[in-house]
Formats: structure tokens, C-alpha cells, sequence
């Protein structure tokens, strides 16, 4: 394995950390908080161990697969490892493995917290926080690709290992550009929904720290009632934007090269919306009686039902409280999660689709076992690979499932909690059922959960297989 | 001897060369008219045309008279058919070519069923040689002596090394190692050096001695000695496979990169821990996404010579591993010897060496006391292993004191365990085994070594 590149690409890593550190360094100085300058002391101190490490560049250049996943997933620990460090120097969380949960819940646009009363925070931790959602979102990796030549043309091992989705492809012939385009959307995406919310009446520090966090459909809130008492047309707003967000940025990018034909048919986006429309009207129905009246109604459970299915986990009512039909839903919602090649967690809408296909192939080769078929996604035929990829997916993704479940089950919680957060790490949610739903948090879990849950959300967001390779001992034989 | 040699493809070829200029009568049974007129035209024998399992046509060659058999056609069946009729309708021993690994296990059965002298192999016997070639990263080719107890290493003078430019014999003395070296090759000429001779940068030489005290030499003259950890192999034949196997049970991690999907499937089957990589071989990118940069033995083993030889002008300037090239075509060794592509092996030589070996045994009983033998440096050298048996005139003589031919030198006496470099006091005794390197043919005795 070619390690120079490696300790090369982490070192930019590192120094793009220290950029975005900058941030909530400004914002401190908006607000006047002390805080700000450990949030300057640590860019610097960035800036310098990536600076160093920039001044060597490495001895080969050979970059593969094996290296891209390795990097990434490195890359992915040393961001969270060094993005705890601001809450645990402000003393905002005095024990650093709790600061650590908080920030892989940040860059793995999870959400989950284990604070009880986040308004005592500084504004530049809070910032921190939501922005680190924003970073996470679209992949920091992707983001040095869309501005460096780190890697040349083996860029794209990189955005395969970041990229979220059964298989990641380029819009364009250069991945560069490529990267460059969906950052686009991105940016401008998040910009507008800024203004937006900004002219919805909310407060300007409110507005880009949400804005940032709904962005990377992240779910940390700025108040202990999350988004409740914001107004409802700042609800309306963020339960529109988050879908958008859960959407596969593909179709931005046809939308915006005109082809909006081919855009509105995307396949993936209308299952995704589907199901999101099949989920407010169910648990509308099944929720009758909760809420004043019909158009309250309809107003809060599409911001659940988006929050939970983009796996954003803002949350504007205590969704604990609804029937257990409507809870069992948006249980099934969290571990289907919004399109791939979005910023959401979870399994993707698009695996999804490809599991029931299969399913439908295995029944019809039953009857007719000589039968040749194929699978279509998006009116193309699917490569074996991708099929297999897709098996393989959500075997692990069971078994690290089942894996969690049983090593948190030693905190002696009930089953739905458990259940719940394994499922609300994995799948990048945030809150999820019982004493972690949306009125709790999960400082209610010992080290030995946390650091489980911590692997979940990593691997969740990274979709299992980089951390994995990271951990096998097959990647670190000598002369592979 | 009078040998009957059915098939004359590339390993007949080869034989039928090799055995004509050993003296020995061949007769050559090939389906094919053309072929066999290109070989007998070529080299001083007779030719049959026919079947060769048919006992009329192997009448005709004079199987009746003939002690060998030697079965070497492309069918497996056919050698088989061959020897078993050869047996049957002359007295001779039988020697026949076996490729197909589903026959591996029967092996045995097969030979003490049918009566066949020997059955080979020759990916396995290749494979066998090249996992030994391997087990030392710094020699170009092993041959060995008494059972695996005596070596004959071959390797390259580089920049640098301590035994440039400097007498042989102050060199050893001040290594304090216990080998000799042997035979020594400088731009084609072959000297068998004595204690004054200076070697050169480039040189190439040949050292005999006990395996750990070649491992010691080796070490001290600075060359690597660590075993290789992991090999890559391109190409997905037989004898990759066997060569797999043989560095898999010395847990050696083996990559193999084969083009065909079909052969990848079997090979995953046969070799559950090797890892294998279906795609081209010569593929640039493929092989440094394997880990070209990392691997330490690299061999090129593709059906094309010159695909392996581009790959291991490739490899070489990216790596410096242990390289191992493939070639089939004989003709043009001289450019490829010229060319830096580590140890380059000729599989149908392989074969042919095995199969001439099993007649010096043969002759051994019928006169000729030669073990075994080998030809170094395109056959100008001989270097051969006598068993003494009976008293003779070289027994119990100080060596020193022996008129010895010129270009003759007596390497290795192995009494019982020991092996001895010998001295100018040493005598060879009854039941040593003695390694004698000479530039001089013929040799059937050791009493041939003297003047």
C-alpha cells in the first residue's frame, strides 16, 4: 500500500479542517465569546501539522481502490477526532469520548446528542456543531477533490468510497468538475434555503446554523425543543428543503442541464417520493385526533415524516407520544432513508428498489427456473456487481445491526430504546424511539455503547464497507 | 543406448538434441511426417512416421532392442498407451509425459500398475524448480546435489559487491565462508578459477556448497537472504498453479493475475488461499493496483515470450524483486541472456534435464557412475556428482598430489553428513559422494578426472 499518499492526502485533510475551523472563530468574534480562540488556536495548530505535511509530497503517486478506501475512512476518524476537540477544550463536554460522539454525530450528518441542554453551549460551539453537518454532508473528500488535483485522475477512488449509493458514477468525464458541480448545487441550495428562512422570520444566527444543518440533512438543534418553536412557515420551509436534500443530486444536475424530462422521471426520486407521500397520509390518518386540526396536522407529520426519512432528525412534536402504528413507521422510514447520492444516511431508497426487484426475479425463476432476466434501474440494466454490492449491503449492514444491538443491550435499557438507537446511529437519524426519542438523549449510554454507536454512525455514513476495509486485516499485509 | 522417443514437439526436440550428442541411439515415432523430417534432418537420427501406441510401428523403431521408452506426444492417454505397449512387446523401461493434474493422485498407482519406469510432470518439476529458485531471492538459478544436501547456485556479480576486484582466495579467506566457487561466466567465456583468479563486476557465478553455507556466503557478500513473504504471478497455466501451491505451503502469500474468467474460477477452486485477480497481466495500472510496487518475487508466465519479456523489462524498472521470466523460444537466447530480466527459465528444458538426469541413473547401473548432471552455461559446463563405490586409483590419494586435467575441480566431498570443501590435504574415500565441475565432455568415471 502506498503509505506516502496516504499521510499526504490526511495532512490536506487536516488543513482543511483548520479552514472550516476558521468558521466558528468568525462567529465568535460576531458575538464576542472567548471560545473563539481555541477554535483559532486549533486551525493554527492544523495549518501547521497539514502545512508540514503538504511540504513532502509523496513518493509515488499510485492510487487505488485499496487506498482510496483507506484514506477516506482515516481521514473520516481524524476529522472527528480532531472536531471533538473544540467542545472538550471550551469545556462545553468535559469527557472527550462524549465530545467525540458529538462530533462523528456532527460529520456523519446524524444528529444524535449527548447533551440534555444544548442552550448553554457558546455560539461558536452550537455553530460548530451544525456546521459540521454542512462538512459531512456532500463528504469533505469530495469537497478537496472539487478544489485540488490531489489524487490526478484516481480522484475517483476517493468519491467511491465517500459517495453514498449502490454505485456511484461521474456526471461529467472528469471527477474534478464532477465534484465541482455537486458542491455547486449544493452550496447554492443551502445559500437559498438561508435566505429563505431568513425572510421566514428567523433570527440570522438561527438561520445559517439550521440552514447548514438541514443542508446535510444533519438534525443538531440550536434549542432543547429542537425545531418547535421556530414559526410554522420556517417549518414549512424545512420540511421542503430537507426532502430536496434527500433527493439524489443527479436530478439537480439534469434539471440544470435541461434535461427535465429526464429529471422528473428519475426512478429513484419517485419511489423516494412515494414513499414519503404514502407515510404522511397513513400516519395523517392513523395520528387523527392529536393535533387541533387537519392542516396542523398534515403541517407536523410531513416535517417527522421528512425529518426522519432524510434522516435529518430535526424534530417540531415528541413523536414518542403518537399510536405505535405511526411510530412503527417512521421506524421503517429510518432504515430506508432518502435517495442515494444525496446527503442523507440510512439504506437508500435505490437499494431498496433493487432488493424488491430481485425479490421479484428469485419468485420468477421459481416458476420458471430457466428463465433469463435482467434487472433495470433508471431504464439501465443492472451489472451483476451492483446486484451483488446491493446482497452484500445489507448483509453486513444485519449483522453490524444486530452486532450493536446486542453489545448496547448490556446497559440493561428496554428493547424499542435499544432498537432504536442502533437503528438512529446506523442510519445517520439522530433521535430515535423510547429514552433516545426526540425528549431524550443518549448520555443515558456508558463508554462501551458509546464507542458502538460511534463505529455505527461512522460506518453508517461511510456505508460500512471503507471501515471495514480499514479494519481488515487483509488491507495491512505486507506487499498487497 | 538404443532410446525410442515418441512425440517430438518441443520437449522431443529438445531430448532428441540433448541424447544424440550424449552418443546414445534414438529412434523418433511422430504422427506427423514433417515434423519428424525437421528433426531428423537436424540432428543425427532416425525417423518413424505412424501412431506411436501402434506395436507395429513401434516394431519398426525397434522397440525390441531399445532400453528406453520415452513417451512425450501432447496426449496423456497416448504416452500412457505407448509405454504399456512398448513393455509389452520389448524388455525396455519406460519413461512417459503426464500433464493433466486430475491424474496427480494416481501417480503411483499408475506406475506400479503399468510398470513405467517414471512419470512426469513438467509444470510440477518446473514449479518445484522455480519455488526453489525463489526460497533464494539473490540466485539466478539452483541446482542441487546429494538429495537437496549439496547446492549449485548460480547469481550475479553487482556494483559494489565485495567480491569485486580482489583474488578468489584472499576474498574467502577474509569472508571466512565455506563455499567455492566453481565455475565463474564473463562475456560468454567460462573460466573454472583457481585461487588467483579476480573476479569482475557483472560476472556471473557458480557457488557449491551446503544450503546454510551458501545462505551464510550470501548474506555476508551483502546480497538479501530474507525469504520472500509474498510473489505475484501473471498468467494462470499449470505451472503457475503448481508454483502457487508449492508457496502457499511455504506461507508464502501468492498473487496470480490470469485473463480468462473460466481459468480464475478453477484456480479459486484449487487454490482456496492464493489471490486471484481476473484481468490482463500486462495491464499497467492492474498490476500496481495489486501492489506491483510492494511484491517481492514477481514471475511472468504468459504463453506469449514476448508479453513476459515486455512485463519483466516493466517490472524490473519498477521494483526490485525477485524476477523470473518465461521463454519458450530457445533460439534467441543470446539476446534475451543480454537482456536484464532476472532468472529465464525454458520450460521444455526443464523437462528434457529431468528426463536426461533419469538416463545417467540408467547408465549408472550399465557402467557410468555419474548421479547426476548438469550442463551450466549453454552446456560448456559440466557439473556432475560421482558415488565412489570400489577402490580406484583416486582413493586415498591426498588431492593435492593428483595429476588432475586441466579445467577439472573437485568442489564438494560429502562424507556421511558432512560436507567438505576440500583442501589440497583432503582425499576422497569410499562411499563419499564427489561434485566435480569441469569444461571437459565425457566423463563417465571418476577416474576420468585424471590426467
Amino acid at each position: 500500500m502506498n503509505y506516502s499518499i496516504i499521510r499526504y492526502i490526511l495532512c490536506r485533510v487536516l488543513a482543511f479542517e483548520g479552514t472550516f475551523l476558521l468558521v466558528p472563530a468568525f462567529v465568535a468574534l460576531c458575538y464576542g465569546e472567548a471560545d473563539g480562540f481555541i477554535y483559532l488556536g486549533l486551525a493554527i495548530v492544523c495549518f501547521a501539522i497539514g502545512g508540514v505535511g503538504r511540504k513532502t509530497k509523496p513518493k509515488k503517486t499510485n492510487f487505488f481502490a485499496k487506498e482510496g478506501f483507506v484514506s477516506v475512512s482515516l481521514s473520516w476518524i481524524i476529522l472527528s477526532l480532531v472536531g471533538a476537540l473544540p467542545f472538550f477544550f471550551t469545556g462545553a463536554i468535559p469527557n472527550y469520548l462524549d465530545a467525540l460522539f458529538e462530533s462523528v454525530s456532527g460529520f456523519s450528518t446524524t444528529g444524535a446528542t449527548v447533551l440534555t441542554d444544548v442552550e448553554v453551549l457558546s455560539r461558536c460551539n452550537l455553530f460548530w456543531r451544525s456546521f459540521t453537518h454542512w462538512m459531512g454532508g456532500m463528504g469533505v473528500l469530495v469537497l478537496m477533490a472539487a478544489i485540488l488535483p490531489l489524487a490526478g485522475s484516481h480522484n475517483i477512488h476517493l468519491m467511491k468510497a465517500e459517495s453514498a449509493g449502490p454505485s456511484v458514477g461521474k456526471l461529467v468525464p472528469k471527477v474534478g468538475q464532477t465534484a465541482r458541480i455537486l458542491y455547486g448545487i449544493y452550496t447554492g441550495m443551502t445559500v437559498f434555503l438561508i435566505l429563505l428562512l431568513l425572510l421566514s422570520g428567523m433570527h440570522i444566527f438561527d438561520a445559517v446554523a439550521i440552514g447548514v444543518g438541514t443542508a446535510g440533512t444533519g438534525g443538531f438543534g440550536l434549542l432543547n425543543s429542537s425545531a418547535a418553536s421556530y414559526s410554522v412557515a420556517s417549518q414549512i420551509i424545512m420540511t421542503i428543503f430537507m426532502l430536496l436534500f434527500g433527493i439524489n443530486f443527479n436530478v439537480y444536475f439534469k434539471f440544470f442541464a435541461g434535461k427535465t424530462k429526464e429529471a422528473l422521471f428519475h426512478e429513484e426520486m419517485r419511489y423516494f417520493l412515494i414513499i414519503v407521500l404514502a407515510a404522511i397520509g397513513l400516519i395523517t390518518w392513523n395520528t387523527w385526533g392529536y393535533f387541533d386540526d387537519f392542516v396542523t396536522t398534515i403541517q407536523q407529520v410531513s416535517f417527522q415524516v421528512a425529518s426522519i426519512i432524510t434522516t435529518a432528525g430535526y424534530s417540531t412534536t415528541d413523536y414518542g407520544l403518537w399510536p405505535s402504528f405511526s411510530q412503527g413507521i417512521l421506524f421503517v422510514l429510518m432504515l430506508i432513508g432518502a435517495c442515494a447520492g444525496s446527503t442523507s444516511g440510512g439504506i437508500k431508497v435505490s437499494r431498496i428498489i433493487i432488493m424488491l426487484k430481485m425479490i421479484k426475479n428469485e419468485v420468477s425463476y421459481l416458476i420458471h427456473p430457466e428463465r433469463v432476466r435482467q434487472i433495470r434501474m433508471e431504464r439501465h440494466i443492472l451489472p451483476k456487481e451492483v446486484w451483488r454490492g446491493v446482497q452484500v449491503f445489507l448483509l453486513a449492514y444485519l449483522a453490524i445491526y444486530l452486532l450493536s444491538f446486542l453489545i448496547i443491550s448490556l446497559d440493561g435499557f428496554d428493547f424499542t430504546t435499544n432498537f432504536s438507537a442502533v437503528a438512529a446511529c446506523l442510519n445517520n437519524v439522530g433521535p430515535g424511539l423510547g429514552k433516545v426519542g426526540p425528549s431524550g438523549n443518549f448520555s443515558i449510554y456508558g463508554s462501551l455503547s458509546k464507542c458502538v454507536l460511534i463505529f455505527d454512525m461512522l460506518a453508517g455514513r461511510l456505508e460500512i464497507f471503507p471501515i471495514l476495509v480499514l479494519l481488515a486485516p487483509y488491507t495491512w499485509k505486507k506487499g498487497r | 543406448m538404443q532410446i525410442v522417443i515418441a512425440g517430438c514437439g518441443t520437449v522431443g526436440g529438445t531430448l532428441t538434441e540433448q541424447l544424440s550428442r550424449e552418443g546414445h541411439d534414438i529412434t523418433v515415432i511422430d504422427s506427423n511426417a514433417k515434423n519428424l523430417e525437421r528433426v531428423v534432418n537436424l540432428y543425427d537420427v532416425m525417423g518413424v512416421v505412424g501412431n506411436a501406441a501402434s506395436s507395429q510401428v513401434q516394431k519398426e523403431a525397434g522397440i525390441e532392442d531399445a532400453a528406453l521408452m520415452i513417451a512425450v506426444t501432447t496426449s496423456d492417454e497416448l504416452n500412457l498407451l505407448c509405454c504399456l505397449i512398448a513393455k509389452k512387446v520389448g524388455h525396455c523401461r519406460t519413461v512417459a509425459r503426464v500433464r493433466n493434474y486430475t491424474y496427480n493422485d494416481d501417480v503411483e498407482f499408475i506406475k506400479a500398475e503399468m510398470g513405467l519406469s517414471m512419470i512426469i510432470n513438467p509444470a510440477q518439476s518446473t514449479a518445484l524448480e522455480l519455488s526453489r529458485l525463489l526460497k533464494y531471492p539473490s540466485a539466478i538459478k539452483v541446482d542441487t546435489f546429494a538429495k537437496g544436501k549439496v547446492e549449485l547456485l548460480q547469481s550475479k556479480i553487482m556494483r559494489g559487491s565485495p567480491l569485486c576486484d580482489g583474488l578468489i582466495r584472499e576474498i574467502l579467506l577474509k569472508l571466512h565462508v565455506d563455499v567455492l566457487i566453481c565455475a565463474v561466466e564473463r562475456g560468454g567465456e567460462v573460466y573454472i578459477p583457481d585461487g588467483n583468479f579476480i573476479l569482475k563486476e557483472g560476472d556471473v557465478i557458480f557457488i557449491v556448497g551446503a544450503p546454510e553455507k551458501a545462505n551464510d556466503f550470501f548474506r555476508k557478500i551483502g546480497m538479501n537472504m530474507n525469504q520472500i513473504r509474498c510473489a505475484m504471478i501473471v498468467g494462470g497455466g499449470e505451472t503457475p498453479y503448481y508454483l502457487a501451491k508449492q508457496l502457499l505451503s511455504m506461507k508464502i502469500d501468492v498473487t496470480i493475475i490470469e485473463r480468462d474468467k473460466k481459468r480464475c474460477n478453477e484456480l479459486s477452486e484449487l487454490l482456496p488461499k492464493a489471490l486471484i485477480i481476473c484481468g490482463d497481466g500486462t495491464g499497467k495500472d492492474l498490476l500496481q493496483s495489486e501492489g506491483l510496487d510492494y511484491t517481492q518475487a514477481f514471475v511472468s508466465w504468459l504463453n506469449i515470450d514476448e508479453e513476459n519479456v515486455m512485463l519483466s523489462l516493466f517490472v524490473r524498472r519498477q521494483t526490485q524483486a525477485k524476477l523470473i521470466t518465461k521463454i519458450h523460444r530457445v533460439a534467441y537466447k543470446d539476446i534475451i541472456s543480454s537482456m536484464d530480466i532476472g532468472s529465464v527459465f525454458y520450460p521444455q528444458n526443464v523437462t528434457a534435464d529431468y528426463i536426461s538426469q533419469y538416463i545417467r541413473a540408467m547408465q549408472n547401473t550399465a557402467g557410468s557412475n555419474i548421479e547426476t548432471l548438469y550442463h551450466l552455461i549453454d552446456d560448456k559446463v559440466e557439473a556432475m556428482e560421482f558415488h565412489i563405490h570400489k577402490q580406484s586409483t583416486v582413493v586415498g590419494v591426498p588431492l593435492m598430489e593428483l595429476r588432475l586435467k586441466k579445467n577439472v575441480l573437485i568442489c564438494v566431498i560429502k562424507r556421511g553428513k558432512r560436507v567438505i570443501t576440500p583442501g589440497g590435504q583432503d582425499m576422497i574415500k569410499i562411499g563419499d559422494r564427489v561434485v566435480v565441475v569441469t569444461t571437459n565432455e565425457g566423463f563417465s568415471d571418476i577416474t576420468d578426472i585424471l590426467e
